[in-house]
């Protein structure tokens, strides 16, 4: 193979890339510096990441934003893997077209909208059966299964496309009953899929900050909603170090789904040599 | 074996296989319908309504008094939208922003996917989680990098003057330019996204007999790769202008007193003047103008979902 000259694309690429991570990288240098002052450098330091870890209000925060990501993201998996499988796998019904505009019209709704229609309802659902009477964790919950499931959807149908439909029509010929062939044949089939579906809500979980501060209530701050009331006052080095904790969490996860994932490739590609 | 009790038997069957089907159906749909389409006519329901103190702060649209129903239809929210130039202003900001930030995404993320797709098989998905991992880290936190950048004693400013290359600071920051770019900066991944999932399905036997017939380069791309990539563009604008034109954080953050959009117009509407009423007739009319896009990017979407 000759060296090549190269060309627009790559370039783009690789200054496309630069332009997504530099930024990520100024946060994650400024977090070591010993000044109160942001941008201006005056030696390395870790005194802010001890300053975070003695934030009551963040670390506070912190576990109600896990909490609601744990609860929101599994209940959205079951929702959104339900709506995938009915989408793929049912045929033609009535409410189908209305099914379908639900699942995919919160990928895109903006968020404002989403949140200030949640709260309303909430509201007036307090006013006719007294409940929620407060807003806080529960509400937040339901808002977030609400827009995640539509992503985990996506996901799932992506994935049972693909699937070989053949050999759960197979098992239902055999004369099991749906419920166990989509537990005993489908369900393991696509569970990576489930994996990713669920890792994608858990993230937009704990990443929202506008519908939380729609349907929330006195009771409970979740974590955007903290590094948003301190972030608006201007640039702190404490949100630099918590930046750069997620920023270090999400890139060892994604190392390690990296790592699976060519792992279980190669191991197919020798499965098919073999054969 | 009796024929009439078998045939009893599997049509109890069939029928529990019709009620467990209706079951799974109902699921999502019930959920769908109560926590998203009818959140959306009680927002319609309240921009009808007069702002009133009290709690919940809006007047009620039935009232029965006298043996007379009374219905009360308030259009003087949507007429306050005409009447006072700054919400036009907030919608024709939006869209506009939204708009650039969407070309440039695209003219920045279409060669990207374009790379991505052509590089070899084992460094695609490095590059596609690279592309995405951003997205996964958090939305707040990478707008607020741009603040450390772009603020008058900001990064870019200190390295210029630093350099000698300007006296006095580059006002970067709430302006514009800090919005545009906020807004390239977080949405770029969902660009990229569907882009390569197009253009890695390309068929590269078709770019070859194009080549082979004598297509120049250029020719192939216009009337080949960018055609059967439209899916892509389609899916991928929609993901950047939709959420965009109603984008709150981006402006907050990153934008000034010269920037409006109505995003923020709509919070600070309900948070600040608890005008329950006027924001909800603010997001009917954001919803009326996102109704076109909305629709498109479904259309696609659902192609994509049953094909």
């Amino acid at each position: 193979m000759s060296i090549r000259r190269p060309n627009f694309s790559t370039v783009m690429l690789v200054l496309g890339l630069l332009f997504l991570y530099l930024p990520m990288f100024v946060l994650v240098v400024y977090s070591f510096n010993a000044s109160k002052l942001v941008t201006v450098w005056a030696g390395f330091s870790t005194q802010w990441y001890g300053e975070l870890f003695r934030d009551q209000q963040i670390l506070s925060a912190v576990w109600t934003s896990l909490r609601i990501a744990f609860f929101a993201a599994s209940m959205a998996v079951c929702l959104g893997t339900v709506a995938a499988f009915v989408m793929t796998r049912y045929g033609h019904f009535r409410g189908k077209t209305a099914l379908s505009s639900m699942v995919t019209a919160p990928l895109v709704m903006p968020e404002v909208i989403t949140g200030l229609s949640l709260l309303l309802l909430f509201v007036q659902m307090a006013q006719i059966t007294g409940w929620p009477a407060d807003r806080g964790m529960a509400t937040i919950w339901i808002a977030h299964t609400t827009f995640c499931s539509a992503y985990v959807a996506v996901v799932v149908a992506a994935r049972l496309r693909e699937v070989d439909h053949s050999i759960e029509e197979a098992a239902m010929d055999l004369g099991s009953p749906p419920v166990k062939t989509f537990f005993s044949i489908t369900l393991p089939i696509i569970t990576p899929a489930l994996a990713a579906g669920w890792l994608l809500a858990f993230t937009l979980s704990l990443d929202d900050l506008v519908i939380a501060s729609f349907v929330s209530g006195p009771g409970a701050n979740t974590l955007p909603m903290v590094v948003f009331s301190s972030v608006r006052m201007g640039v702190s080095p404490k949100i630099n170090a918590l930046a750069t904790l997620i920023i270090l969490i999400v890139s060892l996860a994604t190392l390690l789904a990296w790592f699976f994932m060519r792992r279980n490739e190669t191991k197919r590609k020798a499965a098919l040599k073999d054969v | 074996m009796k024929p009439s009790r078998s045939s009893a038997r599997s049509s109890a069957m069939l029928k529990r296989l019709q009620l467990g089907r209706r079951a799974v159906i109902a699921f999502p749909l019930v959920w769908l319908t109560l926590f998203f389409l009818l959140p959306f006519a009680l927002v319609l329901k309240i921009s009808l309504s007069e702002a009133a103190i009290a709690i919940p702060p809006y007047g009620p649209l039935l009232e029965y008094a006298d043996q007379t129903l009374h219905v009360f239809l308030n259009l003087g929210n949507y007429l306050y939208l005409l009447t006072d130039s700054l919400y036009i202003a907030a919608y024709w900001g939006s869209v506009k922003t939204a708009f650039i930030a969407t070309l440039v995404c695209l003219l920045m993320g279409y060669p990207m996917a374009y790379a991505m797709a052509r590089a070899p098989a084992r460094w695609q998905l490095l590059l596609l989680l690279l592309v995405m991992l951003p997205s996964w880290t958090s939305f707040l936190i990478r707008v607020y990098a741009w603040m450390g950048i772009l603020s008058n004693s900001g990064l870019i400013n200190n390295l210029l003057i630093g350099l000698g290359l300007i006296d006095s600071p580059l006002r970067m920051m709430n302006t514009q330019f800090a919005v545009t770019i906020g807004i390239v900066y977080a949405y770029l991944p969902f660009m990229v996204l569907p882009l390569y999932a197009h253009l890695t399905r390309l068929d590269n036997a078709l770019l070859e007999a194009a080549s082979d017939l004598g297509s120049r380069k250029l020719n192939t791309f216009i009337k080949v790769t960018l055609p059967l990539s439209m899916g892509g563009i389609v899916a991928g604008s929609m993901l950047v202008f939709i959420p965009a034109v109603g984008e709150f954080v981006i402006p907050e953050l990153l934008g000034g007193p010269d920037t409006l959009m109505i995003g923020k117009v709509l919070w600070e509407e309900f948070f600040l003047n608890r005008d329950w009423p006027v924001a909800s007739a603010l997001a009917m009319v954001m919803l009326l103008l996102l109704l076109v896009p909305i629709v498109w990017f479904h259309r696609y979407q659902s192609r994509e979902l049953e094909s």
